[in-house]
């Protein structure tokens, strides 16, 4: 499949603090919330900071466009990738290699899991529980308010319950990646904002980061300075799906 | 941005379905065609709708012809070996007459085959797949956007023609996410009458019967005829495709669906290196847009099927082109999709002769 793994420009992700990050994160989410998206980011980002990385495409639903179709790159820029032995094959088995347990073995990566969308992919978390028990982690729950089923702050709880019911962990925090492809704007943005305030101040929880893809990433900053969520910015490459859709 | 929202193509249909009044599903999970279903299961009930998984293809496939019977508006989806199973329902529902949705998010055949995207149900969708003479209204969109403004437009044109209607995408347009907007809920009342179907005579008038049994040949083929005379109007008057940049090409791409989409990205690089070539995107495949290539074979100087299969519907090409003009083709198949830059190449391949 023909994909875009091109650097759209050289922003670079200034708000990943060193001191702040745990070595394990979970990008959870709605089913087509852009996780994979943001985890590839995020995986990026990490090695930015000169972390060693690994990612994990731990996703149990999709078919395709999923983290695997970035391996190539990935591991060109140094990062570590493991994924379902037969993840973009001819075949779906919701199997997942045995590799994964060098996630928790080796404690001098710092790893991101870059997890199936709903419940349904959130399962494959809780059958790690006991590691998780055992460490630390964040566990970002990824919000796009231009998602049919989690437009208002009912609808994504429901979600994120069953996300948190079936992956036996606990959310740490939220990510707004509220966008609507080549229709971004800012009406989009600060819709999107709205929702992940009321959603976070319902479940408790602090927004991480508020993400850009780098092609609205210029009208963006500029509607964001005005408000408080410069510092959590976070810019995004855009590396699944087919490259007609970009 | 208005009521745009983001959506997988699977998840579209459904939703797009249930907005023009269908309140009934009955499927069998199947990649790349799951998340139809499963989109279903989570909101069919909330519309007031029945959504079953069925134990089989073919449990579902009869649930349709049942449901459609009773006047109801009904769908199904599956994937390439799932639509195969469903076959001989098709055959039965088109015999009695019934309109229906039939939704197939293709992939790689024959057999098993594979999950990765593919267009070899051609022959299937167009050319009959079950027995007798029948045939689908098959559309073939290549957006999500145009996925779902399709889905409403095959409702009613089933309704209309009082025969079944299918929805063909390749396993890419179902689960590729795009912004699409959606029509409003129909009101059920508003869709419209079906006097024929088995709602209870409330011994008011004759019982309707569903039936595709006819005892006397005579009967049977005095059917076939008529029904054959609605296919022949739908073949003049519901025949639907896009033509870009074809007035003045010397070679005309024809492509549909996705790869449609991709065929157009190596035409606008064929024409920014001057060359002159043109796209049809044929968005019925049943009725084929026959008399758009009886056209253009007076213009243009050859044409090109580029699908992902081992060559289908450059079958129909070469019939409408009907020998006045060279018909070349280039595929992918068993889930390999055709690049850009390889359309480039045939593009200047066959151009560079003429």
């Amino acid at each position: 499949m023909s994909l875009n793994n091109k650097l759209i420009c050289e922003i670079k992700n200034m708000n990943l603090n060193i001191n702040t990050i745990k070595r394990i994160t979970c990008i959870t989410g709605h089913f087509g919330s852009g996780k994979t998206e943001f985890a590839i980011n995020y995986a990026l980002a990490l090695k930015e900071l000169n972390l060693d990385v690994l990612i994990i495409d731990f996703d149990i639903v999709n078919p395709y466009f999923r983290t695997k179709d970035a391996q190539d790159f990935l591991k060109s820029k140094g990062i570590d990738v493991i994924s379902p032995e037969f993840a973009n094959l001819n075949i779906e088995s919701p199997s997942l290699p045995p590799e994964v347990y060098s996630a928790f073995a080796d404690k001098s990566k710092y790893v991101v899991f870059d997890v199936g969308g709903d419940e349904d992919g959130a399962t494959a978390l809780g059958f790690y529980h006991d590691y998780f028990k055992k460490e630390d982690y964040d566990m970002f729950f990824v919000l796009n308010e231009r998602r049919l089923l989690t437009q208002n702050v009912a609808d994504a709880e429901i979600i994120y319950n069953e996300i948190k019911q079936a992956s036996r962990l606990n959310p740490t925090a939220i990510i707004d990646n509220t966008h609507l492809m080549q229709y971004t704007d800012s009406e989009v943005i600060s819709n999107g904002i709205k929702l992940a305030e009321n959603f976070a101040s319902k479940v408790g929880l602090p927004i991480a980061y508020v993400t850009a893809a780098k092609t609205v990433y210029d009208d963006i900053f500029s509607l964001l300075k005005v408000i408080e969520y410069k510092d959590k910015l976070f810019p995004l490459d855009l590396f699944v799906g087919p490259a007609f859709v970009k | 941005m208005g009521n745009k929202v983001l959506m997988k193509g699977n998840e579209a249909l459904a939703e797009a379905a249930m907005r023009c009044g269908c309140r009934f599903f009955f499927g069998y999970p199947i990649t790349p065609q799951t998340e139809l279903a499963a989109y279903m299961a989570k909101k069919m009930q909330k519309n007031g709708g029945t959504f079953l998984q069925a134990e089989s293809e073919i449990a579902a496939i009869n649930m349709v012809y049942g449901a459609s019977g009773a006047g109801a508006r009904v769908m199904t989806s599956s994937s390439s070996p799932g639509i195969s199973l469903k076959q001989e329902g098709i055959s039965y529902i088109a015999g009695a007459d019934l309109p229906c949705l039939i939704v197939n998010i293709v992939r790689g055949g024959p057999g098993l085959g594979g999950i990765q995207p593919a267009q070899s149900d051609y022959f299937q969708a167009t050319k009959g797949g079950g027995h007798g003479d029948y045939h689908l209204l098959v559309f073939a969109p290549s957006s999500v956007q145009e996925l779902a403004d399709l889905t409403s437009l095959a409702f009613d044109k089933a309704d209309e023609y009082r025969m079944p209607a299918m929805i063909m995408g390749d396993g890419m347009l179902g689960q590729m996410m795009e912004p699409v907007e959606f029509k409003e809920y129909v009101d059920l009342k508003d869709l419209p009458e079906k006097p024929w179907a088995t709602t209870g005579t409330q011994m008011k008038r004759k019982k309707n019967i569903i039936n595709s049994l006819y005892l006397t040949p005579e009967e049977l083929e005095e059917l076939c005829v008529k029904r054959q005379e609605r296919y022949n109007k739908i073949m003049e008057t519901e025949a639907l495709y896009e033509e870009i940049q074809t007035e003045d090409a010397d070679l005309i791409i024809v492509a549909y669906g996705t790869l449609a989409r991709i065929a157009m990205s190596a035409v606008s690089e064929a024409r920014s290196q001057g060359l002159k070539v043109g796209l049809i995107r044929p968005i019925t495949l049943w009725p084929f847009p026959a008399k758009v290539f009886e056209k253009r074979a007076e213009t243009s100087k050859a044409f090109l099927s580029v699908e992902m299969s081992m060559g289908q519907m450059v079958e129909d090409v070469k019939l409408s082109v009907n020998g006045k003009r060279p018909v070349y083709f280039y595929g992918r198949t068993g889930g390999m999709v055709p690049q850009q830059s390889a359309i480039l190449a045939e593009i200047k391949k066959y151009i560079k002769n003429m």
